[in-house]
Order: C-alpha cells, then sequence, then structure tokens
C-alpha cells in the first residue's frame, strides 16, 4: 500500500552505500576475478516508478479479497440451499454430490483468493529490497562456557551428591522402580494367548453352513470348477465374538476330480474330491480366496501368496512361509458335509509360539 | 519497567490502542526483546524453500478439520444395523466407527467435504515431508548446526506414517481393516515377544472390540501432540539457526540475505497457508478419496482385489510382498523371516538416510558451520547416495502396486513381483554410479563455463577463414557463484611412523574413514574446480579456441 | 573404455543410445509380458441345431474339434451348457484371437441369432445351463445390499471392492466388470469362464445372482453417484497416492514457485 516510498529511500546510489556497510568484497577485481561482488543494486520493479501500476496492483489485491468475501458467502448460501442428497452430473467428474462440489469448489476459492491477495501485495507493492542479515556463531563464547561449567560444577558439589553415596544410590534405586508401576498397569491391556490361536469353532460333527444361503452344505451342491465359503453350523452374523470367530474359522471349499489331487494326505482328507481349506492366509491373515478354476491356484490379494490347491495348499509363489491349514471333511448321517475334527495346526499368519 | 512506564506517562490515553495492549503484554511476557530479534528476521526467496511450509500448513488443516471430525465420529466397535441414507448399505451389520462415519459422509452438511480435505492434507503432508526431506538432503543442509532440526524433521516423517496408518484404520471398513489384519500378522511375527504384543494390542485375538478406541486415542491424542511439539522444535530452531541460502553475489557463510519477515513473510508465508488450505479444498471438492462406503464393513473373512495401504505405508507394502516366504521351525518355535525381515528392512532403510548427516561429517571431519547449501552436483558422492536411496524408495512403492502395475502395462504379476526383488538390489547400484556420473559432467560443464565462457552460439569468420564459435566470458557475479563451492581433500592416514621412529598401530576406523573420504572426495569423485591462475592464465590469450 | 568415451560425442551417439534402450525396453516388456496358452470354455442347443453346427465347424472346430470333443488348442464343450456360449461368444472372447494368458473380451463378431445357433448345438453336445432369461438377471427388486455383502464374500476379492478387476497370476487378470451387461454377469457367474469358479445355483441361488447384479449396477453403473467427486479409477489408495503427488503437491509446488518467484522489474533507462 505504501508503495510511494519506496522508490526514494532505495535508489540505487543509497543501495550501493548501504552494500559497503555491510562489507561486501567488491574491490579485488583484478586480484581475483572469483571475488563475491557484493549484493547487486536493487532494481526497481515497474510498480516502484509507475505509481499508474501500483494502482493496478492495489485494485488487483483488492478484486482478490473481494472475491474471497463473495466465495465466503456462496459457501453458506450452499450450505443453506442444496440438500444433501442432491447428485448432478459435471463433465469429466460423473455423477458427484452437489453440496460436495458446492462447498469444496466456495471453500477453496474463498481461501485461495485471500492468500492470492496477501501475495500479490507482497510480491508487487511491498518493498522488495533485499537485505542481509548478519549470523551469529551458535556455539557460545569461551567466557560463558567457562561460567557455565563452573558454575554446573558448583552446583553438584554443593548438592553433595558426590560425596553422599548412599543418598545417590537410593535415588537412583527409586527413580527406576516408580515407571514399572506404570508398565505393570498395562498388564491388563490384554488376555494371554494361552492356546486361543490354536483353536477355532471348528470340531467334530460341525456343519459346513453355505456363507450365501446360511443352510448346510451337501458334496452334490459343490461343482467342480465352483468355489463355496462356508462357516461352522451355529455361527451367526449377529454373535458378540462372531468377528473373532469367523477370523479364525473361515473356510473355503472347492471340489477337484480325485485323480487330479497330487497329495495324499489332502486326498484322504476330502470327501469325493470335496476339500476345505482355510481362507485365511498364513502370510498375515488375509482372506485368501482368489481361486483359478483352471489350474487350482489360489492367490492372495494382499500379498499375492500363491497356493496350490491340488498339491495340499503348498506355497508356490510369494511370501507365504507354509501351506494353507486343511479341514479334514465328511458326510453326517443326513448326507451334509461336516468337519472331522479341528485343524490340527494353527490356522492364519505363523507366530513365534507356532512350532 | 522504568522505561514502560515512562513510555505510559509520556503517552497517557494518547497511545494507539494497539500500542498500549503491546505495552501491556510487554510488561507481563516480555515480547519486545522477542520481537526485536524476530519482526525483521530476513527470509531467503526460493520456491523449494516453502516446502516445510506446505507440510506446515497441511499439518494444521489437518488439525482443524480433525477437531471436527471427531465431533461426529465414535469410536467404538459396537455392532449396529445401517438406517442412513446411502442405500447399498442400508440393513447391514456394521461397527459403530463405520456407522458415524458413514454419517459424516452422506447426513452431515459438509463433512463429507472435511473427511475429504482431511484425507487429502494427510497425503500431501507426507508426500510434502518427503520432499522438503529430500530438499534438505541434496542441498546438505543437514550439515552442521543442523543436524538436530533434521532428526526432528525425520522424526516428524515417521510419526506421520503412524499417524496417518492409525488414522485411516479407525471408519473399521473393508480396505483399512485388512490393513490392520496386516499390521497385526506383521507384529505376530516379531521373535519371541510377538504374539503378547499382538494380544495386548488388540486386547485379545484379532480383531476384538477394542483396536478402533486404542487407535482412536493414539492417532488424534498422542502422535499428534508429540508431532505438534516437534514442529514448534523444528521451527523455533530454524528461527534460531537463521535459514540457509544458495551460494551467490552477496551471500556469505555469514549473512543471510533476503526480505524481512514484517511485512513481506508475513504476506508470503500467512498467504500461502490459504493458497494451501484453498488448494487441497478445491481438490477435496472434484476428487473423491477414501470412498469407504464403497468398500464396506470390516469382516475377517472378506477382502478386495487392491489392498494397497495408503502411498506412504506403500514402500513397507512393497517389501512385504517382494519378499520370498522364509519360516524356520526349530525346538517348537517358529521364526518367520518372510515377514519379519521386511519389518527391519523398513526401518533399517529409514534409518539410513536418517543417520546420513552424522556418516558425512565424520568423513569430511567438518567442524565449522554451513549455512550456504551445496547444489547437488558438487557433492556427487552425497547427491548419487541419495538417489540410490530414492531408488528403494521408488522400487518398495512400485512394490507395492504390483498388482495395479501388472494389470495396467498388461505385465504378470510374477514377473513384476521378480524385477521388484532384483532392482531393490541392483536398482541402487546402477543409480549410485549413473548419478555420479551425470553430477562429475555437470561439474566440468560448470568449470568449462568459468574458463572459457558461455557459448553463445554465434558463430564467427575470421579475417583467414576459421570459423569459431564466440564465448561470452562470464560477469562476476556468475563466476563467483560458479565457485563459491568448497572442496574438500580426501583425508589421508597420518604417518605410521612417529618421529623417533615407532611405528604406531593405525586403528580400523581411521583407515575406513580415510577409504571413505577418498571415494568421497578422490580424483574420480569431483572436478577440481577452477582456480584464479587457471583463469587469468586462459583469458590472457583470449579469443583462441 | 577410453574409446566408448571418446565416441560419446558423435553426433550418432544419442541414436545409438536410443536404440540400444528402445531394443533393452522391448525385450524387457517381452520378457515380463505374459505369454503361455489360452484357455477358454465354451458351449450348446434346439432347432437350429443345424446351423450353429455349420458355424461351429467353421470359426470353432479347428480349436474345439469337430465334434466338440476339444484339442490341444481348446477344451471341450460336452457339457458346458448354452450359457458358456452365449457369454463366450457374446462378449467377443471367443473365437479366440491368439494364443495368451488370458483370451480377453474384443468386439462381437457374431449376431445374436448366430449366436443362439451356436448355443443351441453346443447343448446339443450335453446337458449344461441354459441361456438365463430376463426375470432371472434383471436387477429389479433385488435387495442391493445383500448382494453387496455377498459381493464382498464372494467377488470381490479378484473383482474389487466395486467391480474395477484386479490382476491374477502370471498375466491372468479378472476384468472391470463396470461395462459388462446383467446377462452375461449371471452367466459367468454359473459357467465360470476361463480361470474363474463358477457359482452355480445349487452354492449361490438365483436371488443370490440377481442381488449381486442389483449392488453391482448400483455402485458401478453409468449413472452411480460417486458423491466425493471423481473417483480415479476406484482403485484406492494407490491411484489416490498417485494424484496427491502429481496433482496435489504439484500444484502446490507451482503455487510456491509463483510465491518465491521475482516480480518483473521495470526496464533500465
Amino acid at each position: 500500500m505504501s508503495s510511494q516510498d519506496i522508490p526514494e529511500e532505495n535508489l540505487p546510489a543509497e543501495q550501493a552505500a548501504h552494500e559497503g556497510a555491510h562489507g561486501a568484497v567488491s574491490v579485488a577485481d583484478e586480484k581475483n576475478p572469483f571475488a563475491d561482488p557484493g549484493l547487486p543494486p536493487h532494481e526497481h520493479r515497474i510498480q516502484d516508478v509507475d505509481e499508474r501500476a501500483a494502482r493496478r496492483s492495489e485494485r488487483t489485491v483488492a478484486l482478490l479479497f473481494t472475491v474471497s468475501m463473495l466465495a465466503a458467502v456462496a459457501f453458506i448460501a450452499s450450505y443453506v440451499a442444496i440438500p444433501k442428497d442432491k447428485a448432478i452430473y459435471v463433465f469429466p467428474l460423473g455423477h458427484i454430490s452437489a453440496l460436495n462440489f458446492a462447498l469444496g469448489l466456495t471453500l477453496g476459492l474463498a481461501l485461495f483468493c485471500i492468500g492470492a491477495g496477501a501475495v500479490h501485495w507482497a510480491r508487487t507493492l511491498m518493498s522488495d529490497v533485499e537485505v542481509a542479515d548478519e549470523r551469529h556463531a551458535i556455539a557460545a563464547d569461551p567466557d560463558t562456557r567457562a561460567k557455565v561449567h563452573a558454575d554446573f560444577k558448583l552446583g553438584a558439589q554443593e548438592s553433595q551428591l558426590g560425596r553422599r553415596k548412599l543418598i545417590r544410590t537410593t535415588m537412583l534405586g527409586a527413580l527406576t522402580l516408580v515407571p514399572l508401576s506404570g508398565i505393570v498397569l498395562l498388564r491388563d491391556l490384554g488376555p494371554l494367548p494361552g492356546d486361543k490361536l490354536r483353536h477355532t469353532l471348528w470340531a467334530k460333527g460341525k456343519r459346513l453352513v453355505n456363507m450365501n444361503t446360511n443352510l448346510p452344505l451337501r458334496p452334490e451342491d459343490v461343482a467342480v470348477g465352483s468355489l463355496t465359503f462356508a462357516m461352522p453350523d451355529g455361527l451367526k452374523e449377529t454373535d458378540e465374538d462372531f468377528q473373532t470367530e469367523i477370523a479364525k474359522a473361515a473356510l473355503m471349499i472347492v471340489r477337484l476330480q480325485p485323480d487330479n489331487i497330487k497329495d495324499k494326505r489332502e486326498l484322504d482328507w476330502s470327501h469325493q474330491g470335496v476339500v476345505a481349506y482355510s481362507k485365511i492366509c498364513t502370510h498375515v491373515g488375509c482372506p485368501i480366496s482368489l481361486y483359478e478354476q483352471q489350474t487350482h491356484h489360489v492367490l492372495c490379494p494382499c500379498h499375492q501368496s500363491t497356493f496350490d490347491l491340488s498339491d495340499g495348499a503348498r506355497v508356490i509363489f510369494g511370501p507365504a512361509g507354509h501351506a494353507l491349514p486343511q479341514l479334514r471333511i465328511g458326510v453326517d448321517s443326513e448326507g451334509y458335509l461336516q468337519a472331522l475334527g479341528d485343524f490340527e495346526e494353527p490356522v492364519g499368519p505363523a507366530f513365534w509360539e507356532r512350532g | 519497567m522504568s522505561t514502560t512506564s515512562s513510555n505510559e506517562s509520556r503517552s497517557r490515553g494518547k497511545a494507539p490502542a494497539g500500542e498500549r495492549v503491546a505495552d501491556w503484554a510487554d510488561g507481563r511476557l516480555g515480547i519486545y526483546s522477542l520481537a526485536k530479534a524476530n519482526m525483521r528476521k530476513i527470509f531467503p526467496d526460493h520456491w523449494s524453500f516453502m516446502l516445510g511450509e506446505v507440510c506446515m500448513y497441511s499439518f494444521l488443516i489437518i488439525i482443524l478439520t480433525g477437531v471436527y471430525l471427531t465431533l461426529f465420529f465414535h469410536p467404538s466397535m459396537n455392532e449396529v444395523v445401517y438406517h442412513g441414507s446411502y442405500v447399498p448399505l442400508q440393513g447391514q451389520l456394521m461397527s459403530e466407527a463405520f456407522n458415524s462415519t458413514l454419517h459424516i459422509s452422506f447426513d452431515v452438511r459438509g463433512g463429507l467435504l472435511i473427511r475429504q480435505i482431511h484425507h487429502w492434507a494427510a497425503l500431501i503432508f507426507l508426500g510434502g515431508m518427503f520432499v522438503h526431506m529430500m530438499r534438505v538432503f541434496f542441498t546438505g543442509a543437514f550439515r552442521k548446526p543442523r543436524e538436530v532440526n533434521w532428526l526432528f524433521g525425520f522424526l516428524l516423517f515417521v510419526l506421520g506414517m503412524f499417524t496417518g496408518f492409525t488414522g485411516y484404520s479407525l471408519p473399521d471398513d473393508l480396505l483399512s481393516g485388512t490393513g490392520v489384519r496386516f499390521m497385526e500378522g506383521a507384529i505376530l511375527s516379531v521373535p519371541v515377544v510377538g504374539t503378547y504384543l499382538s494380544f495386548f494390542l488388540f486386547g485379545g485375538q484379532f480383531p476384538g472390540g477394542d483396536f478402533v478406541a486404542r487407535f482412536y486415542s493414539i492417532h488424534i491424542l498422542l502422535l499428534p501432540g508429540i508431532m505438534l511439539g516437534l514442529m514448534v522444535g523444528h521451527l523455533i530452531l530454524v528461527f534460531y539457526h537463521k535459514h540457509t541460502q544458495f551460494a551467490g553475489p552477496g551471500k556469505t557463510n555469514n549473512n543471510v540475505v533476503g526480505m524481512p519477515l514484517l511485512p513481506v513473510y508475513m504476506a508470503k508465508a500467512g498467504g500461502f497457508f490459504f493458497l494451501v488450505f484453498g488448494v487441497i479444498a478445491a481438490i477435496a471438492a472434484l476428487f473423491s478419496v477414501n470412498p469407504i462406503w464403497a468398500m464396506g464393513p470390516y469382516r475377517p473373512d472378506q477382502v478386495s482385489t487392491g489392498a494397497q495401504p495408503d502411498w506412504y505405508m506403500g514402500f513397507a507394502e512393497g517389501l512385504i510382498r517382494a519378499m520370498p516366504g522364509w519360516e524356520i521351525n526349530f525346538w517348537g518355535h517358529t521364526l518367520i523371516l518372510g515377514v519379519f525381515i521386511p519389518l527391519v528392512m523398513f526401518g533399517v532403510v529409514l534409518m539410513m538416510i536418517a543417520l546420513y548427516p552424522f556418516v558425512e561429517s565424520w568423513v569430511t571431519g567438518d567442524k565449522s558451520e554451513h549455512h550456504i547449501l551445496d547444489r547437488p552436483r558438487n557433492a556427487p558422492t552425497r547427491t548419487a547416495f541419495g538417489v540410490a536411496w530414492i531408488t528403494i524408495y521408488m522400487v518398495g512403492l512400485i512394490g507395492g502396486g504390483n498388482d495395479l502395475f501388472a494389470t495396467h502395462f498388461h505385465l504378470s504379476l510374477n514377473a513384476v513381483t521378480w524385477f521388484v526383488r532384483i532392482a531393490f538390489f541392483a536398482g541402487p547400484v546402477l543409480a549410485f554410479v549413473i548419478t555420479k556420473r551425470i553430477c562429475l559432467g555437470l561439474q566440468r560443464r560448470d568449470r568449462d563455463k568459468v574458463l572459457h565462457g558461455r557459448e553463445t552460439g554465434i558463430i564467427k569468420r575470421l579475417p583467414h577463414g576459421e570459423f569459431i564459435e564466440v564465448h561470452e566470458p562470464l560477469s562476476q557475479e556468475q563466476l563467483h557463484t560458479l565457485t563459491a563451492h568448497e572442496q574438500y581433500q580426501p583425508a589421508e592416514i597420518g604417518p605410521t611412523v612417529d618421529e623417533n621412529g615407532v611405528e604406531r598401530k593405525v586403528k580400523g576406523s581411521e583407515k575406513l574413514r580415510a577409504k571413505l573420504s577418498n571415494a568421497y572426495y578422490g580424483e574420480d569423485s569431483q572436478i577440481p574446480k577452477p582456480s584464479v591462475e587457471e583463469y587469468k592464465e586462459i583469458t590472457s590469450g583470449h579469443g583462441h579456441h | 573404455m577410453k574409446k566408448l568415451s571418446a565416441r560419446r560425442r558423435h553426433p550418432l551417439a544419442a541414436v545409438v543410445v536410443l536404440l540400444l534402450a528402445l531394443a533393452a525396453t522391448g525385450g524387457l516388456y517381452t520378457a515380463f509380458a505374459p505369454a503361455s496358452k489360452a484357455k477358454a470354455d465354451d458351449t450348446a442347443q434346439s432347432l437350429t441345431i443345424e446351423q450353429g453346427k455349420k458355424l461351429y465347424e467353421v470359426g470353432c472346430a479347428s480349436c474345439h474339434g469337430t465334434g466338440g470333443q476339444g484339442s490341444s488348442d481348446g477344451p471341450s464343450l460336452v457339457g458346458v451348457g448354452a450359457a458358456a456360449v452365449d457369454f463366450q461368444v457374446g462378449t467377443g472372447r471367443m473365437p479366440a484371437q491368439q494364443p495368451g494368458a488370458q483370451v480377453p473380451a474384443k468386439k462381437v463378431i457374431y449376431s445374436q441369432a448366430e449366436i443362439d445357433q451356436l448355443a443351441a448345438y453346443i447343448a446339443s453336445l450335453g446337458a449344461g445351463p441354459a441361456v438365463p432369461t430376463k426375470n432371472d438377471y434383471s436387477p429389479e427388486g433385488a435387495d442391493i445390499a445383500k448382494g453387496g455383502e455377498l459381493f464382498r464374500t464372494n467377488c470381490a476379492q479378484c473383482h474389487n471392492f466395486t467391480g474395477h478387476g484386479g490382476a491374477l497370476t502370471h498375466g491372468k487378470f479378472a476384468p472391470d466388470l463396470g461395462d459388462v451387461s446383467p446377462k452375461h454377469i449371471f452367466e459367468a457367474m454359473q459357467t465360470g469362464p476361463q480361470n474363474m469358479p463358477s457359482f452355480p445355483d445349487t452354492t449361490m441361488t438365483a436371488k443370490n445372482k440377481k442381488d449381486i447384479i442389483a449392488y453391482l449396477n448400483a455402485v458401478n453403473g453409468n449413472e452411480t453417484v460417486t458423491p466425493g467427486g471423481f473417483e480415479l479409477g476406484g482403485l484406492g489408495p494407490v491411484s489416490e497416492g498417485l494424484f496427491a503427488w502429481v496433482f496435489g503437491l504439484g500444484a502446490l509446488i507451482a503455487v510456491a514457485v509463483w510465491v518465491a518467484a521475482r516480480t518483473a522489474k521495470a526496464k533500465k533507462s
């Protein structure tokens, strides 16, 4: 705003004198062509010499601030006027929320114009004379250093900490033990693991319930090349511990031609080619289920561990360390698929005690 | 005190209100001495010096919008049935956390905008910190006296990553829940204590009913509290050290050239806050981020492909994806190297860049203060190291998105993974060698420019028919700028025989230091900058090349 | 080495480097680009069987064998059903153009009438799922939310949350479902084309399939509302991160350059 007085005090002549005061080395041209010539003289901007240009800048800044005000009013108007579920089509963004679009753009404009105004003001009207500021060493001078050291020694001596060994030892003891109470308090953050990671809801006689229909599965329901997910009979989505239980019990059911099964144990644990594997990846526990029905490979979407379901679900690619656990299944007297026991090994990611 | 009272008596009742308020505050807070030192503080102008401001402002935006979000968010994992206005989820069971996030997105006017500003600002905050850190690295601004501030900044970056992770895990949607599951698996891989850590963090088995509430207090209180403290410390140190500057006429190691805080930087930096906020608000108006309604509530038996973390965790994700599945069983225990090694590598790679300033200062043995920035080409070994580090980081990022790279470039997923495995080792070496050569080439060009002037592109025919290109000598400003950098001499192992002829033992660290120093500053690692004598010799016989 | 560095200023050096780089890129691409045998299943049925047989002999028999019994180049079509033919030919996947990791959808070259004839012929070779009627797959009256839950359980692992597709092993992929017609989605679930597993009515009821189609229609259709704005491909954090870097940080750096740039100076007089 105070642009009129800038040219006056920054005439090139004054500028040069100003620099001299800062000890610039512009003397030894002949001796050292690489010497620091010192700060170049200040050059005037158009706004510094032409009052009309300065007025134009002033008007631009004022316009930007005014646009900001209008945008803020538009923000409030949008907030009041636009229903929150209204969608509009904006090319090329697609069908989007009118409220989000209007609020965001008006807020963005209101904020941006304040910033643009301030910066334009600073760039065109405020002084752009470069000034040099002296630096001072960060480290203290030797006197200060000596004084601090002496003070510290005196203080330490007066405390008699070095002499009274008993005080020192007991104090250190007390300060070491006190934090323990804080650590002890963390004990109830959770129960101890025990054997919780080793057991799932599966048990002998539990039927396999289709997660799509919530009905028990029969072997004839499962076609070759199909993919089905199952949970243990009795588990309901509304159960309090559903999340924790399904995190271990989720099953993936596929049917293979029995002569395609390469692993003998897999064949023994299957029923007419229907095999049941844990859906939880043995790497870090993502629900693995990208089943390629022609290759019988199953891929994890998180880290791409790949398992061969026709060969005991052994790992054929990726970061998983061991095969997917298989659930031994059979049929009950009514012809429904049932588990013949729990998984024989822990499901999901490995852990230190897994063995 | 006496000056204050005399001021009061002089201008009783007449002083402007602002002045009286300032006097009042000074009498109690001593603001005048603070203002004397800082009000006309000089800051140099360079766009790259504003990257830190991008970070600071996006952090402030995150705090502002975050406080708003806490007014509506319920950090609870109790299951409820959704009855809000998003049709494709009506009647679904979900946690209160997810339910309240849907409420913010669809039923609080402007809630979606604030959520999107919060998330976009977080992505930009972390990106800004990365770029800012690299700017500081490549210009050598981390050198004495700024090593501590470098560490503050590094801590802010690391804490920012974990604040981001705990933050995007709060809505309890299917994508973030998958990320939390990954975290549980990673914790389980820690030898000896992993299982216990996991049970204590999750209050029992995964997912349990506690982690959202616990992440909430970590996300909104613990980590941002520490970060705010670090950021204030970071800023105080910037003020205390005064800003660095690039070499140029009038710019020395003992001064800082620029414009004063009041008024220019008050307006520029203050205005820049509004510019950053405005840009992020506009992005949030036009571009969707983390649409949790499309992902659905978390269930541990469901998953989607393309399960990636936000970009700043993508590097860790890449390490995990590329690692072979090593697992060792012994004496009833399992060592899960396939998960634990990437976990350790994540820390190691980050520590490499964090500790670099101390390595470099040990190699140079330089104890002086540095306020003039290096041009990256003038520190070829450092620049090459930085580019190699970025290469590792970028390879990790590619690994973290290997499935999307595969689908979008019609490649095999397995091939991309193998590429990452190889590039993780080969990439940085290659980048190091290439970068160093480029730096040396640029140094040679600078040397030529200083000694022979700028190529003007004007071809002149001499009387005897010879054609020459006219070289225009550089101005003294340019000459100074191009020769202002310091060049170290490689450190040598001192005499191994003392004056009495007794052989002393050379320590291993001494040998290593000499070797490193030679690699840094030996003949193959820097082009000697032109000396005054060389310049004079050439310019005296000028006009003949 | 000396020789090499002496010649690096040669006028043709840039061309040579460029050619080398191009060759390396191409070589790497062929090395990494998936190449293996194509597999696809196909199908058939009714009074137009004769017509279908003629079409089959011209367009399909070279891979699938003269009687649909299959060969080393294509699987047996006995028992795949009319739905499989309608899907494979109706989406342009069949006839396959070239071997590759996966046969992609492309321009359909048969008319619907011809597809029906082919389907009838294949259906006559062995019993299989029939082409669904509009009633089966129309999303009207279906439970969108239930469809969403089913989609996340059965489909999202390959096709992404809202059906934008994803990667499988060795160059195979699950396609974007955005522009796939409800009929073809229904048929794909029923018949399990290529490496996709099937979801027969015995494990996923027709009602379940209808719900899934309704959900897809709601979240990945032409009229789908993405309230937050442009969805950046709907691919999640990778595209969001890329956007934040390129456009978010890019815009802010551009602004920073403006803030820090020198203002135009008045001409020296």
